[in-house]
């Protein structure tokens, strides 16, 4: 067992470093620490450092996953800003492109997602099939050279904003499997026939959107994989970001802000803190944190050595869903009434930013595959137990 | 950065689990915990050959010169088969000696410790049961060139199999005026007394003294400066219990998860409902987490030992408040076999009882946690 870095792991780490003293002007407080900043944006991308981890051949950094781990821990040391812009496109949609994409694909695409030129969507949940989304059945027929869709799509986050649409439909509708059969399209969001509405979540933000599909036509160039290759393009796609296994900095954050409100609030005019329950309650969160930061850890260090990888992300999936809601439901429990008040309220505490987290943690608790879900595979991949 | 074990450290763990497997197996296991002295002493002389009961001893006193991490690796494997054996109390002995004892204390007492030749275990609670120097009140007082103590020490694991004993006394009235004192079991004024637990598995009980002389030849280092020694045998402590619990719990679920394949009812096996899979699930990902913790504690011990209290306070919190209940619903997913004497579920089920206070329960460690993080 060690954490040493190599020599040019130690350099680069200095060099991340040195890059923060000279151009880490604000730090962001947002959770999502998205940077609306230009100029970090176009310095991290000059540095190569938005698409880190990706080949050098289509414009990424080429790091080592090492270095895509140094890159992050530092920069989540100093609550930098996010590297780039393009949320869907770094996360899964560019890792599919690169995995799967033709030669024009990347050259068409991969640059804009660096550069953050326009959002990307996902088009995966149906009304009818969240969970079991293999089931899906929005529609796509091959008429010359151009597939055909027709369907809906629904929770597509981003669709509002999104210039593309990553998109899943299936074009054969007689196989012996539902994972058959299916096949992925990158849609312009602009292509006639395609209706956006928005829905409202209950903390009142707008994010995502029912997707209607009439007779969408999408030239045959822009299949991303093999007809029926869809499934597969999928699974890759999730299965992507893995340097971020070990990534808690938001959760750490998060905890370092439940402590100072912890400090400064009072309850029946005694200060929360000095009740061991609480003490207690923030301590147990602290294990949790820390548990998946090693837990990552350890499946870094396999992956290093090239050892495949089971489902084991789903186990700190599983701790980020219950900590996303614990953690805010505990502050808005100890602040009592004043925990209820919202922003612009003259009793809110800190804008009222508990209640609101207690309100939008299904983003991660729901969005990216239920705790349900999460067990389920832990149970049947890892142990081996039957499918339900 | 390698945050896994050694190659060194695999085929240690594979040579740990077929002696196991193969001398002690769950028969045997039951067989030896019905024993006064629960332990095989013919089992402690094969791992004295092997170099595991000098594992933590440097070379240069007989021992492997090894470290907690891979001691851990040994507590995992005995833990798994729920292995009777002084082992952790031997270990600490040992590494109390080697920490804090004079060059002449450690060619006197490390060699026959390492060989296994005699058995050593520590001796740091009282009735009442805190984990830190303040815990320490039995006293020894200076009387002409020697101390004397006179009272007893509680919840000393392995007493009635020990040789040798590292006592914890106070020797001065401020917190940390503490002192470690050798003792050999043969002395007149010493005498224990092995008290029924709910493990049979293990074995502890009451050490008492009266009026027993300890010449000064006997006080590990310096007196009053044992301070720091005791507090790192409380986390090391806290080590050991937590990875052997990995193993023990390792083991439930896995003899869980079989059962949960192969009992059938309402046709299906009994593991594709999800009242029975989700749970298996659950334990799944705390049996990693408190891993991951505790492998990142062991390896303070060494590397990183101003970071080992919190670390271990984490892991220890973390495993003692779910250990105990993943006993409980592993017995619970076996029906009423899991309640029968004859079935093995129940003896994981008291091991999880007898680790979750050792070395400090999970709100002493959190609240350990709390105060080292200044919150
Ligand atoms: C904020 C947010 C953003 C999202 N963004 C997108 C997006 O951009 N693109 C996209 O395609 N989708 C998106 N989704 C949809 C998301 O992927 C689905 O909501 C999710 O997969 C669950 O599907 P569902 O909502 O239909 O629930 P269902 O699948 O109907 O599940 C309902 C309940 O039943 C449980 N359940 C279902 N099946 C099982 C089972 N086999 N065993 C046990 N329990 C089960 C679930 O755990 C859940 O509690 C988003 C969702 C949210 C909340």
């Amino acid at each position: 067992m060690d954490f040493d870095l190599t020599k040019d792991e130690i350099a680069f780490r200095d060099e991340v470093r040195q890059f923060l003293d000279d151009n880490l002007k604000q730090k962001t407080d947002n959770e999502f620490g998205v940077s609306f900043d230009a100029d970090w944006n176009k310095k991290v991308r000059e540095k190569r450092w938005v698409g880190f981890g990706w080949p050098k051949e289509v414009g990424g950094g080429g790091g080592t996953i090492m270095e895509q781990v140094i890159l992050k821990e530092e920069m989540a040391t100093r609550k930098a800003p996010a590297l780039g812009t393009c949320f869907m496109g770094l996360a899964w949609v560019g890792p599919s492109i690169i995995e799967y994409g033709t030669e024009e694909q990347k050259k068409r695409f991969i640059p804009d997602i660096l550069d953050g030129k326009y959002q990307w969507c996902t088009g995966y949940s149906e009304p009818n099939y969240g969970s079991d989304l293999a089931s899906l059945q929005c529609k796509g027929v091959l008429e010359g050279d151009e597939y055909v869709v027709n369907g809906q799509k629904i929770w597509t986050s981003l669709a509002p904003f999104a210039a593309w649409m990553i998109l899943l439909v299936r074009t054969d509708f007689d196989t012996q499997s539902k994972h058959e059969g299916i096949t992925c399209l990158l849609v312009d969001m602009k292509t006639p026939g395609i209706e956006v509405r928005p829905i409202e979540n209950m903390a009142g933000g707008r994010f995502f959107a029912e997707v209607f599909f009439t007779d969408v036509r999408v030239p045959v160039e822009n299949r991303l994989g093999k007809e029926g290759q869809g499934w597969a393009v999928t699974v890759s796609a999730l299965a992507n970001e893995r340097s971020s296994i070990a990534e808690v900095s938001a959760l750490q954050r998060r905890l370092e802000s439940l402590i100072t409100t912890a400090r400064q609030a009072t309850r029946h005019g005694k200060p929360l803190l000095e009740d061991p329950g609480i003490r207690r309650q923030i301590a147990r969160f602290e294990a949790r944190i820390e548990a998946m930061r090693l837990n990552g850890m350890r499946y870094l260090t396999k992956q290093i050595k090239g050892e495949p990888l089971s489902s084991e992300t789903s186990v700190n999936k599983l701790h980020r869903a219950n900590l996303e809601v614990d953690m805010a439901e505990f502050a808005v429990e100890f602040l009592g009434n004043a925990g209820l008040h919202m922003r612009g309220s003259d009793d809110a505490v800190e804008g009222g930013k508990w209640i609101f987290n207690s309100l939008s943690w299904p983003d991660v608790v729901i969005g990216g595959g239920t705790p349900n879900i999460q067990r389920n595979i832990i149970a049947e991949r890892i142990l081996g137990l039957p499918k339900d | 950065m390698n945050f896994g074990f050694t190659e060194e450290q695999v085929l240690l763990r594979d040579q740990v689990r077929k002696f196991i497997e193969q001398k002690c197996p769950m028969s045997e296991v039951r067989k030896i915990s019905q024993t006064k002295e629960g332990m095989s002493v013919e089992h402690w002389q094969e791992m004295g050959q092997l170099g595991w009961t000098g594992l933590l001893v440097p070379e240069d006193f007989g021992g492997a010169g090894l470290n907690w991490v891979d001691a851990l690796v040994l507590l995992e494997e005995m833990g798994r088969g729920l292995f009777p054996s002084p082992f952790i109390s031997h270990s600490l002995a040992c590494f109390a000696i080697a920490e804090l004892g004079t060059e002449d204390q450690k060619q006197l007492w490390l060699p026959k410790l390492a060989s296994g030749e005699k058995i050593g275990t520590v001796a740091l609670l009282e009735e009442t049961d805190l984990p830190q120097l303040e815990g320490i009140q039995l006293e020894a007082k200076m009387v002409g060139d020697h101390l004397q103590l006179n009272g007893s020490k509680h919840f000393v694991s392995d007493v009635n199999t020990a040789d040798l004993f590292i006592v914890a006394a106070r020797t001065g009235p401020q917190t940390d005026q503490v002192s470690l004192l050798i003792v050999d079991k043969k002395a007149e004024a010493v005498s224990t007394k092995t008290q029924a637990t709910v493990d049979k598995t293990k074995r502890e009980g009451l050490l008492q003294f009266e009026q027993l002389k300890v010449p000064s030849t006997q006080i590990l280092g310096n007196k009053d400066g044992a301070a720091d020694t005791i507090n790192r045998l409380f986390d090391c402590g806290a080590v050991a219990v937590t990875a052997e619990m990995i193993g023990s719990s390792e083991g439930a679920h896995a003899l869980t998860v079989d059962y949960a394949k192969n009992r059938i009812q309402f046709d299906n096996p009994i593991g594709k409902y999800q009242g029975v899979k989700h749970p298996l699930a659950n334990m799944y990902v705390d049996i990693e987490s408190f891993k991951s913790l505790l492998y990142y504690a062991a390896w303070c011990v060494n590397e990183s030992p101003q970071e080992l209290s919190k670390s271990i306070s984490l892991a220890k919190a973390y495993a003692s408040e779910t250990v105990p209940k993943m006993g409980i619903d592993c017995l619970q997913l076996h029906g009423a076999i899991g309640y029968t004497a004859e079935y093995d579920i129940q003896l994981y089920l008291k091991r999880s009882k007898w680790a979750r206070p050792k070395f400090g329960d999970a709100n002493f460690h959190y609240d350990r946690v709390a105060s080292l993080g200044e919150y």
